[in-house]
């Protein structure tokens, strides 16, 4: 047992401060076991979004010591033992109360995302291969860590014109999946905003799972955009094949 | 005087958004009616997502041999011949088709080489069964539901916390609910209600379970008059982690036994071998539980007070390409890296067999117009279930209920809002914040969880349960007099547990009045005072219900199928031989 300091943020929409907490903590404690004690010794009413405490749903993301990190995953003894700890609520998204961010905005970017479509006619013979470029990008448990920490959402506030990392994340698993049929290059080129990103690779340095977002699904994103609406070829072939009869398309 | 609240009015109204929350709803909405989902926390976020180990379906993709009536001796045997025999029919006929179509919405599942999703094994299941995606399964279902759900057009109301069935005359007809972040309340009047809440392993100190498992379902279906089946079966899970302090009850997943994982206590001997030699690792969770158990309070535990269990035997980039969330937690959480050094387990409370007894058909409560799939319904898995028995059983029963109460509410009546009863539970939750109790809920909690820990555990006896109804009274009494120590209505954390410490208090109750009645030992239900299996209880369920104020705990004949004795008969035999 030893004794830390933390600096946890305190507040709602109109405002906030630190307030400081001391607590006994134990071998192994993560950041999130040393907020519910707090929660349950000192603050009863602070408030904290949290599900598993075991990395798997992402919902304890917060900033600590300044770093987009998911509370669960992050063990005491791997920060600065001189100083307090700070947790401060992600800020691209509104604050409702203490560490609560309202991350609702996320959802409704989803729902603007066509859906997996599959062939009609599918076989469903899938190779291991396809599932494991998919994995990547499925094993995304949406802590929306990496919407905290992209600048395009947190600084320039631009949530009006881009998706966010996340959902580049979940149009590239639609994309690789080989019995999806649609395609979704105009809508990342539009609305999705992907032109916005300018691949500082922010987001995939503060993902809890690893998931390399800008190398693998950010920029083979923004090259089939390219490919699809201004390949001068492309573009050409297209229009010669709209002239054609159906049969022969 | 009436409240202000929120009013929304549907035919289906579904209570949790875990997987069979989710199912339900998307099954409701596909037969025309207009469906909500309320859930506690963000969608996406449920238990569901805990689940690593792969869902259980026979498909035959690797034992092409395999086949539903294999699966279902499977299951009766795991759940000892107590389960619903009719839902354990439904469940091994139906979870091949459920899987397929979660492939056809767009879930990814690893695959065999000729590119069919494939399977593993896994404890009490004959052939190689469970469809996973390494050891995220979970994640992977809950992900594809609620994609299918939101461009279904269910409407989702989130961290929107249920605290009372509102009912006009028998009939269920609603919810009386909060908005977790400004605290203000929601009426939602229905024609019918799914309740697919989960469990309650919150109840128990050590446990694998996430803050919302409080056992909502059971306590609110309870309350409007349901009948509760098989309380007294609570699985423990034979691997949770042990160390470090913080993590103390975390899951370690059974496919870590089903990848080849070796358990050995701390003389370096393989002790299954003295508790199942045929199945080993792989028996059934209440066997395994039990034997981990033993062998820590006999004196060969590890350091830290569990078994190892070890896979540093295996290819370290087998283990990190199929265990990698076991990989990463272990390194992460405890600095062990597992390629290296064997793990540290012991039980951990994991999983509510009991639940509201339903219609295996149509998921019909004993309440018109209550219905229930999943975790917070009992039947499906008897004294034990099996790994991979759950993802299935919601897939497979919350769609069976969410059509059960699309046709109920197709037929039902406009319901009718008794604004007495909305009132009442407008003033219990106000009463929390401004009331005259001073009861601290989060030390009402830890107590709750303390008695539960010591007196209902892995294993019981008259004196301990006894001993535990004691306990609970006193808390009760205590619970009279919560109160939010802080705060107001805005996301107030110490509020939401005054609430959820009642369910939980309900449920305790239950478990504890059940284990007490049923004198005989049987799967996940292990009396120091009634060793054996008893014949005569092994045709009988325990089934707790409310009368007035008061807990009534009765002795029911089991529910059997003529047409399915011979496959059962089939497998008691193998098994005796």
């Amino acid at each position: 047992m030893s004794a830390r300091s933390f600096l946890i943020w305190r507040g709602d929409a109109d405002g906030g401060r630190h307030a400081r907490y001391e607590l006994e903590v134990q071998t192994g404690m993560v950041v999130l076991d040393a907020v519910l004690a707090i929660q349950r010794s000192t603050a009863p009413d602070l408030a904290v979004r949290w599900n598993c405490k075991a990395a798997k749903c992402g919902s304890c993301a917060a900033e600590v010591n300044g770093r987009p990190r998911l509370m669960c995953k992050t063990p005491l003894d791997t920060l600065p033992e001189d100083v307090p700890i700070t947790v401060e609520p992600m800020r691209a998204f509104p604050i409702i109360r203490d560490l609560v961010t309202d991350v609702s905005w996320n959802y409704e970017v989803n729902k603007r995302i066509p859906p997996f479509t599959p062939k009609p006619d599918a076989d469903w013979s899938i190779g291991q291969e396809d599932v494991d470029r998919m994995e990547e990008f499925r094993k995304c448990i949406e802590c929306f860590l990496c919407q905290d920490v992209c600048h395009v959402l947190r600084d320039h506030r631009l949530q009006s014109q881009y998706f966010g990392p996340r959902f580049m994340v979940r149009v590239a698993s639609l994309e690789m999946h080989p019995l999806d049929t649609l395609d979704r290059r105009e809508l990342l080129a539009g609305d999705g905003g992907i032109g916005l990103c300018n691949i500082t690779k922010c987001c995939g340095d503060v993902c809890p799972e690893h998931i390399k977002i800008t190398d693998n699904a950010i920029i083979p994103l923004k090259e089939r955009v390219v490919d699809r609406l201004y390949d001068p070829v492309a573009i050409a072939v297209r229009s010669f094949r709209r002239r054609l009869p159906l049969q022969l398309r | 005087m009436a409240v202000e609240h929120e009013l929304h009015d549907y035919d289906v109204l579904v209570i949790g958004a875990g997987g069979a929350g989710l199912r339900a709803a998307i099954a409701a909405s596909a037969q025309g009616a207009r469906t909500a989902l309320v859930c506690k926390s963000l969608l996406g976020k449920a238990h569901t997502v805990m689940a690593e180990g792969g869902v259980a379906a026979a498909l035959g993709n690797v034992a092409p041999e395999d086949r539903w009536q294999v699966h279902f001796q499977d299951t009766l045997f795991g759940g000892k011949y107590l389960n619903n025999w009719r839902m354990a029919e439904l469940h091994a006929k139906e979870a091949p088709d459920r899987v397929r179509e979660l492939e056809q919405w767009g879930g990814v599942f690893d695959r065999t080489p000729d590119r069919k999703m494939s399977q593993r094994a896994f404890g009490g299941h004959t052939y190689r069964r469970l469809v996973h995606i390494g050891d995220r399964t979970g994640l992977e279902l809950i992900r594809t539901l609620q994609d299918k759900a939101v461009h279904q057009g269910i409407d989702v109301f989130m961290e929107c916390t249920v605290t009372r069935l509102l009912k006009d005359g028998d009939r269920v007809c609603g919810a009386f609910a909060y908005r977790r972040a400004t605290g203000e309340y929601a009426v939602f009047t229905a024609r019918s209600v799914v309740m697919a809440t989960g469990g309650g392993g919150k109840c128990w100190r050590i446990t694998s379970n996430s803050w919302e498992c409080t056992a909502d379902g059971h306590a609110l279906g309870y309350e409007a008059g349901a009948e509760l089946v098989d309380m007294e079966f609570v699985q423990f899970h034979p691997t949770g982690m042990v160390w470090p302090p913080g993590v103390v009850g975390l899951l370690v997943t059974e496919a870590v036994r089903g990848e080849g994982g070796i358990l050995q206590n701390a003389d370096g001997e393989r002790f299954m071998e003295r508790y199942d030699p045929k199945r080993m690792e792989l028996s059934t969770r209440d066997v395994v539980s039990r034997a981990i158990y033993t062998e820590v309070q006999e004196g060969r535990g590890t350091p830290h007070g569990g078994v190892f269990l070890d896979v540093t035997h295996l290819p370290a980039e087998t283990v990190r390409k199929k265990l990698p969330s076991m990989y990463d937690q272990f390194m992460e959480l405890a600095g062990v890296d597992i390629t290296k050094e064997p793990m540290e387990v012991g039980p951990t409370c994991h999983y509510f067999m009991g639940g509201m007894r339903v219609d295996a058909d149509s998921g019909a409560t004993t309440v018109p117009g209550l219905y229930g799939a999943g975790e917070c319904t009992g039947g499906m898995n008897g004294a034990n279930r099996l790994g991979g028995n759950s993802l299935s059983d919601l897939l497979v029963f919350g769609r069976r209920a969410g059509e059960g109460a699309a046709a109920y509410a197709g037929s039902a009546p406009a319901p009718a809002v008794d604004e007495e009863q909305v009132d009442g539970a407008a003033e219990e939750m106000t009463g929390y914040l401004s009331g005259p109790g001073s009861e601290d809920p989060y030390a009402l909690h830890a107590d709750l969880q303390e008695v539960m820990q010591m007196k209902v555990g892995i294993f019981r006896d008259r004196d301990g349960l006894a001993s535990a109804l004691e306990s609970l009274e006193w808390l009760e009494e205590r619970a009279a007099h919560l109160r939010a120590p802080s705060g107001g209505k805005a996301f107030n954390p110490g509020w939401h547990t005054c609430r959820d410490v009642r369910n939980m208090l309900t449920v305790s109750e239950a478990v504890t009045r059940a284990a007490l009645m049923r004198e005989e030992s049987r799967g996940a239900h292990s009396r120091l005072d009634f060793p054996q299996y008893d014949d005569d209880w092994g045709r009988h369920n325990v089934v707790v219900h409310r009368d007035g104020a008061s807990m009534v705990v009765e002795r029911r004949p089991a529910v059997t199928r003529d047409e399915l004795m011979e496959l059962v008969e089939e497998r008691r035999e193998a098994e005796a031989r």
